[in-house]
C-alpha cells in the first residue's frame, strides 16, 4: 500500500471534486467523499482535518431547517387551527395552535386576533419530517411576535458569527446600542431601538469580515468609539449565563409536563368549561 | 487536402484562452461568467425554492430546471430571435442531464433548483460553455456535488481531430467537419453528455477521448480555482 498524504492545507478553501487526500488511511466526514484511494471535496468548503478525519465546513447555501433552531419567520396563511410561516427557505412551517398560545381558542374563533396575516414572529422549530414537512412553536423564552423595527437579511453560513461563542457577540451589540435584537438561524435579524442605524452597520460589517480573525475586539474597539461609553465583558458574559439558565429550565420544566401528560387522568378532578 | 494549422493559430489539442469567475451577479444564490475564446456565458442559480406546478413536483429530490438563451445581439450580426425555440429547448435538456449525476438533490424534496444561462456572444461551443458555467454556478451556490462537470467540444477537420471548435472551423468548407459536443466528470473520466454531428470513425473517437482527458482536467482545474477565489476572500 502506498503512503497515506493530505494534499491540502489545513484551514483552506475547497472546492468539489478537489483531491483532498491519497491512501486509506484518512477518513471522508461531512463535505467529503472517497473514490477509490482519494478523497475529494463534496461542496464548496472550509477544510478542516480533524486527527485522520477530513471534513468541511460550507461557505455558501441557502437555510436548511434543524430542530431546535430559532427562526424568523412572516405569517404567510391563516389555516383551519394554526399558521402557515415563511421563513426565507424553500419549505413553509406550520404554527399549530396548541403551541402558539396558552389562552383557550374556541372552535371557529377568528385567529387573526393571536397572528395577523404579515405578522412577523420569532419562533423554533420542533419538528423536521423527511419530506421537509416543519413544526414551528412559540412558547419557550424570547419567542413573540416582533413589532416595530426594522428587519436584515444575512447569509446565514455567517448567522454562527453574528451570534458569537455562547453569544458574546450579539450580546454586546445589544448592550452597546441599546437595540432590541433577535438574530434568526435562517438569516432574518429584527433590530428594534433608538440606535438602530448603528446597530444595523454593524450587523452588515460583521457578515462582510465574519472570516477575520478577532472581529469581536475590533467591533468591541469601533462600538466603544461611536457609543462613547466602555463596554463590560464580564457583565454582559454574566446576562447571557443568567439567561442560558432560564432556557435550561424552561426546557426541563416543559419535559416535566410532557411526563405529567403521560400518567393516566382518571383521578384528576374535571376542568371546568372556560369563558369566552 | 490535408488541415495542417487552425485558423487562430493554436495547436490541434489547445482550447480557446478560458476566462472564469464565480459570484457576478449578487442577487443569485450562485453566479458564474466563463469565456472560452469568444464565447461567453453568463449562469445565475436561484433555489432550492418551491415549485409551483405542483405536478412538476419530485417528493423524491429536487429539481434542476435550465433554461438557455442566446441574446438578441450575440451571433454573427442577424438578431437571434429571443425565447424558447426547437434548438435551445434541447440544450436545456441536455444541460441539465450533463450535469444531474454529479448534482446532489436529495436533501431538496419537492423543490426546485433554476439555473440560467445567457450568451453575451457566440462563436460557436455554447453548450459546452454553458455546462462549465453552469458547474461554476452551482458550486458557487454551495449545492453538494461530486465533481464539477466539464465541458469541451471534440472535432475533425479533414484529417485532424482538434479540440475546442470555433465557428470558423465549424464552417470549414474545404472538406468534412465533424463536432463533437462532449461533458465529463473531470475524476472519474465518465461521459454526462456526448452528441455527434459529421463523419468519424470509432477510432476517431476512441483517440480523441483519449486527448481530451487531460484538458478537461486543466479546465476543471481552472474552475474550481475560479470559485475558491471567490470565498477566499
Amino acid at each position: 500500500m502506498t503512503e497515506s498524504t493530505v494534499l491540502v492545507k489545513d484551514k483552506t478553501v475547497v472546492a468539489p471534486g478537489q483531491a483532498l487526500a491519497n491512501g486509506m488511511e484518512f477518513f471522508p466526514g461531512p463535505g467529503t467523499y472517497r473514490e477509490g484511494d482519494t478523497i475529494r471535496a463534496n461542496q464548496i468548503g472550509m477544510l478542516t482535518v480533524d486527527g485522520k478525519v477530513l471534513k468541511t465546513t460550507p461557505l455558501a447555501g441557502r437555510y436548511t431547517p434543524k430542530v431546535d433552531d430559532v427562526v424568523i419567520g412572516r405569517v404567510e396563511d391563516i389555516l383551519m387551527s394554526g399558521w402557515r410561516i415563511d421563513f426565507n427557505c424553500p419549505y413553509s412551517a406550520v404554527l399549530p395552535l396548541q403551541d402558539a398560545t396558552t389562552d383557550f381558542i374556541k372552535k371557529g374563533a377568528d385567529l387573526t386576533e393571536y397572528f395577523e396575516l404579515d405578522d412577523f414572529v420569532a419562533c423554533k422549530i420542533t419538528q423536521v419530517t423527511s419530506q421537509n414537512l416543519i413544526d414551528v412553536s412559540m412558547k419557550g423564552p424570547g419567542l413573540r411576535k416582533l413589532k416595530g423595527g426594522q428587519f436584515l437579511r444575512v447569509n446565514s453560513a455567517k448567522v454562527p458569527r453574528l451570534i458569537g461563542r455562547k453569544g458574546s457577540m450579539v450580546s454586546m451589540l445589544k448592550d452597546a446600542t441599546g437595540c432590541q435584537i433577535v438574530v434568526g438561524q435562517n438569516g432574518v435579524v429584527w433590530l428594534n431601538g433608538e440606535n438602530e442605524a448603528l446597530a444595523v452597520t454593524m450587523v452588515q460589517r460583521i457578515e462582510n469580515e465574519a472570516h477575520i480573525p478577532g472581529l469581536t475586539e475590533k467591533i468591541k474597539t469601533t462600538l466603544e468609539k461611536e457609543t462613547g461609553k466602555k463596554i463590560d465583558m464580564a457583565a454582559i458574559q454574566e446576562e447571557e449565563r443568567k439567561q442560558f439558565e432560564e432556557r435550561k429550565s424552561f426546557e426541563r420544566k416543559s419535559f416535566e409536563r410532557k411526563r405529567f401528560d403521560r400518567k393516566p387522568r382518571f383521578n384528576k378532578p374535571r376542568q371546568k368549561a372556560f369563558k369566552k | 487536402m490535408a488541415y495542417k494549422k487552425r485558423y487562430d493559430g493554436r495547436g490541434f489539442n489547445d482550447t480557446r484562452p478560458i476566462e472564469a469567475t464565480a459570484g457576478v451577479i449578487k442577487n443569485a444564490d450562485g453566479s458564474a461568467h466563463f469565456k472560452i475564446g469568444k464565447t461567453e456565458a453568463y449562469a445565475a442559480v436561484y433555489g432550492p425554492r418551491s415549485l409551483h406546478p405542483r405536478f412538476m413536483q419530485d417528493p423524491k429530490k429536487g429539481v434542476l430546471r435550465c433554461f438557455y438563451g442566446m441574446m438578441p445581439f450575440s451571433g454573427a450580426g442577424d438578431r437571434v430571435r429571443p425565447g424558447p425555440n426547437r434548438r435551445s429547448k434541447e440544450l436545456c435538456l441536455v444541460i441539465q442531464k450533463a450535469l444531474m449525476p454529479v448534482l446532489d438533490l436529495s436533501a431538496y424534496p419537492n423543490a426546485v433548483v433554476d439555473l440560467f444561462i445567457d450568451f453575451p456572444q457566440t462563436d460557436a461551443g455554447t453548450r459546452c460553455a454553458a455546462i462549465c458555467a453552469a458547474s461554476i454556478a452551482l458550486a458557487d451556490a454551495g449545492f453538494p456535488m461530486r465533481d464539477m462537470v466539464t465541458a469541451v467540444s471534440l472535432g475533425k477537420v479533414e484529417d485532424k481531430m482538434v479540440i475546442d471548435l470555433d465557428y470558423q472551423e465549424e464552417a470549414h468548407e474545404d472538406g468534412d467537419v465533424a463536432d463533437i459536443p462532449l461533458a465529463m466528470v473531470p475524476s472519474t473520466g465518465e461521459i454526462t453528455l456526448l452528441q455527434a454531428d459529421g463523419f468519424f470513425t470509432a477510432d476517431d473517437l476512441k483517440g480523441g477521448l483519449a486527448d481530451i482527458q487531460p484538458v478537461v482536467e486543466e479546465i476543471a482545474e481552472q474552475m474550481r480555482a475560479a470559485v475558491r477565489a471567490r470565498y477566499e476572500g
